[in-house]
């Protein structure tokens, strides 16, 4: 109803129109100097990194921290704990999950993030949910900052995206620092390193 | 309503000289963290050009990109909403819900529902609602707005909320350790998230190009709400349109750098259709943001992308707190955005400022935020709107300074007075006394001064 009114009350006061200003683009570091900052970043935003040789290494990842009681969950078809979904599952089941791993689009390495969209999740709320969060990240996937990410994101289709940087946190106590706030408590990068 | 509001809310929150102390470093050291931030990225000062030059163009072709933005989003399975003002954004909040018969909803936060007094109109209907940001569920148990728009609870000591705590969630008395407190909250909301049918998310960016919208958490409270339920509902102002999704990269550097030094938030979920059975639904809210558009001096205050980086830095904000500017966005940035809303009684915000100018210096998107409090000190001054013994004082400088007569007469009367009768000045009755001694007089003045070693 008040379409009309919003639109033409912006139309008559918005001033003339301005140039939208040229993309930015920086030089990028040595492939080598990317990783590092990466590691780095999460290190600084409270991840941690486990370097892989393969993919499989991740079960022994799970094994090694999770008791056979604990519900693990993956979309991973490599993985032992892998979990088929038909994507209209009801998210409320995945209450209970201790540990979940995905596999990543690709790594940020200015600020830690990694970019990963609904069909690696297997349900959306996954990701955010589980107790313990793994992410899958390919080193030759790492790039340098968030202009070379959006190029690679590009015109990408999905329903739902996003850039996950760290354990869930808030610092809203007296600006104190706590892991863990809705999300997930912890985040593992499990870097598979690129082939000899 | 008196003009003067924010003096007097300043002086109940000064009476405890001990926490103003604390709420004022710990505002500056989010501000030290913030300046590292920034100081770490050598095209700094390139990305806030960028983003204020993104902005401009937004304002320049809002109305393009909003049709652009709603086609898209329609496109993509999003309901699109259009609000005019407050009141027509809460009806259409209130009767999505009560559409699906729900009459409990959990929300992450949004400034411009705190804005349009959501809460209070959706549980005056019966809708029980549960603020999901730490900080915010704080202040609602408070029964308190927030008092920033990042930090809602920066005014609270830990004391009070393991209090509060104790009172609403059952915690032990006298507990507030942070990390005992979180993990309380976390284990209270996660029974609201997974049991509520409808959540309500704020906006940080929409993107006119693809029709998606991105909101930035840390705590992820945004996320567990939205995909969880069955309907979610996002509210936005319409200036948070951006043209195209790459901008995001520009913006996403920005914010939360210059909101509390982070590199980004943990979360920046791009929300674009609804997941399978779900329903998404978009509200666009105009509330005097066209209005604002049109004032030419004022318009730039639409660029604001919320990092509460002027706050921080304001001398005035953190000796004062964010509830001495009684209004939904506290600090430099909602001084100018308020008196647009209502001018009268906003009318002392821009007046709440030193006019230092570190505002306009933090901001990411390059708002000339000292500029417009100036500014709108002449018009809320021209409209009549200050108090009336500002006027008279205002009036009788006018008249003092506009005559070297009067000027020099009043000159010899001060100095006499301060010489001879401090008492008349140093009491409570003169602002300026306040905190501080006045000064000793000098003998003559600087022109008496300056003909006498002149005249030779």
């Amino acid at each position: 109803m008040s379409r009309a009114t919003i639109l033409s009350a912006i139309l008559s006061n918005q001033p003339q129109t301005t140039q939208l200003p040229e993309d930015l683009q920086f030089d990028c570091p040595a492939k080598a100097a990317v990783t590092e900052k990466f590691i780095q970043m999460i290190n600084l935003i409270g991840g941690r990194v486990v370097e892989i040789q393969r993919i499989e290494d991740i079960n022994l990842y799970a094994t090694a921290h999770y008791g056979a009681g604990e519900r693990l969950i993956t979309p991973i078809e490599e993985l032992d704990f892998y979990t088929q979904f038909a994507g209209d599952e009801d998210p409320h089941q995945f209450e209970n999950i201790a540990f979940a791993v995905f596999k990543t689009h690709f790594a940020v390495a200015e600020n830690g993030a990694v970019w990963i969209t609904e069909d690696r999740m297997g349900a959306r709320v996954l990701p955010f949910i589980c107790q313990h969060l793994g992410m899958l990240v390919f080193e030759d996937s790492i790039v340098s900052n968030m202009h070379e990410a959006y190029q690679l994101i590009g015109s990408q289709d999905y329903g739902f995206g996003t850039f996950i940087a760290g354990p869930s946190k808030t610092a809203d106590i007296e600006q104190s620092l706590v892991l863990g706030a809705h999300g997930a408590r912890s985040i593992i990068i499990f870097l598979l390193k690129k082939e000899l | 309503m008196s003009s003067i509001k924010h003096p007097e809310l300043s002086d109940i929150f000064n009476k405890d000289e001990e926490r103003v102390n604390w709420h004022d470093d710990t505002l500056w050291w989010i501000r030290a963290k913030r300046d590292k931030a920034a100081h770490g990225i050598s095209e700094w000062e390139l990305l806030r050009e960028t983003a204020s030059q993104i902005k401009n163009n937004v304002l320049s072709n809002l109305h393009n990109y909003l049709i652009e933005f709603e086609e898209k989003a329609q496109k993509n399975g999003i309901k699109v909403h259009w609000a005019a003002n407050a009141e027509e954004h809460n009806k259409i909040v209130l009767s999505l819900l009560q559409g699906k018969g729900i009459n409990q909803m959990v929300k992450s936060k949004s400034m411009l529902t705190e804005e349009c007094h959501l809460n209070e109109y959706l549980e005056s209907n019966g809708i029980d609602v549960i603020d999901s940001d730490l900080g915010e569920r704080i202040v609602q148990l408070a029964k308190e707005p927030p008092s920033h728009i990042v930090l809602p609870c920066i005014h609270k000591k830990k004391e009070e909320i393991g209090q509060l705590f104790h009172e609403h969630l059952g915690t032990e008395a006298g507990i507030s350790d942070p990390q005992v407190l979180t993990e309380t909250a976390r284990i209270h909301l996660r029974k609201t998230f997974l049991t509520r049918r409808s959540a309500l998310t704020g906006v940080n960016f929409a993107v006119a190009e693809t029709g998606e919208f991105v909101v930035c958490t840390n705590e992820g409270n945004a996320d567990m709400g939205a995909h969880l339920a069955d309907i979610h509902i996002a509210c936005m102002g319409i200036e948070k349109l951006i043209p195209k999704k790459k901008h995001l990269s520009v913006f996403l550097r920005l914010l939360t750098r210059s909101a509390t030094g982070q590199p980004i938030t943990t979360y920046s979920s791009h929300f674009k259709k609804p997941r399978k059975g779900q329903e998404m639904h978009i509200v666009l809210v105009d509330n005097g943001r066209s209005v604002q558009l049109g004032r030419e001096d004022f318009r730039n205050s639409l660029k604001c992308i919320r990092c509460g980086a002027c706050m921080n830095t304001c001398p005035v904000y953190r000796r004062s707190g964010g509830h001495s500017y009684h209004n939904a966005i506290a600090g430099p940035i909602g001084a100018i955005l308020a008196p647009n809303l209502d001018m009268k009684e906003y009318a002392d915000l821009p007046f709440a400022s030193t006019l230092c100018g570190s505002c306009t210096n933090v901001c990411p998107v390059k708002i000339d935020i000292h500029d417009q409090l100036y500014k709108w000190r002449q018009v809320i001054v021209k409209e009549g709107y200050t108090s009336s013994a500002k006027t008279v004082a205002m009036k009788v400088m006018d008249f003092t300074l506009s005559s070297p007569t009067r000027f020099k007469l009043a000159g010899k009367i001060g100095r006499w007075t301060l010489k001879h009768a401090p008492f008349t000045v140093n009491n409570r009755l003169n602002l300026w006394f306040k905190n501080r001694e006045m000064p000793e007089a000098p003998e003559e003045s600087f022109s008496e001064w300056y003909k006498r070693n002149n005249s030779i």
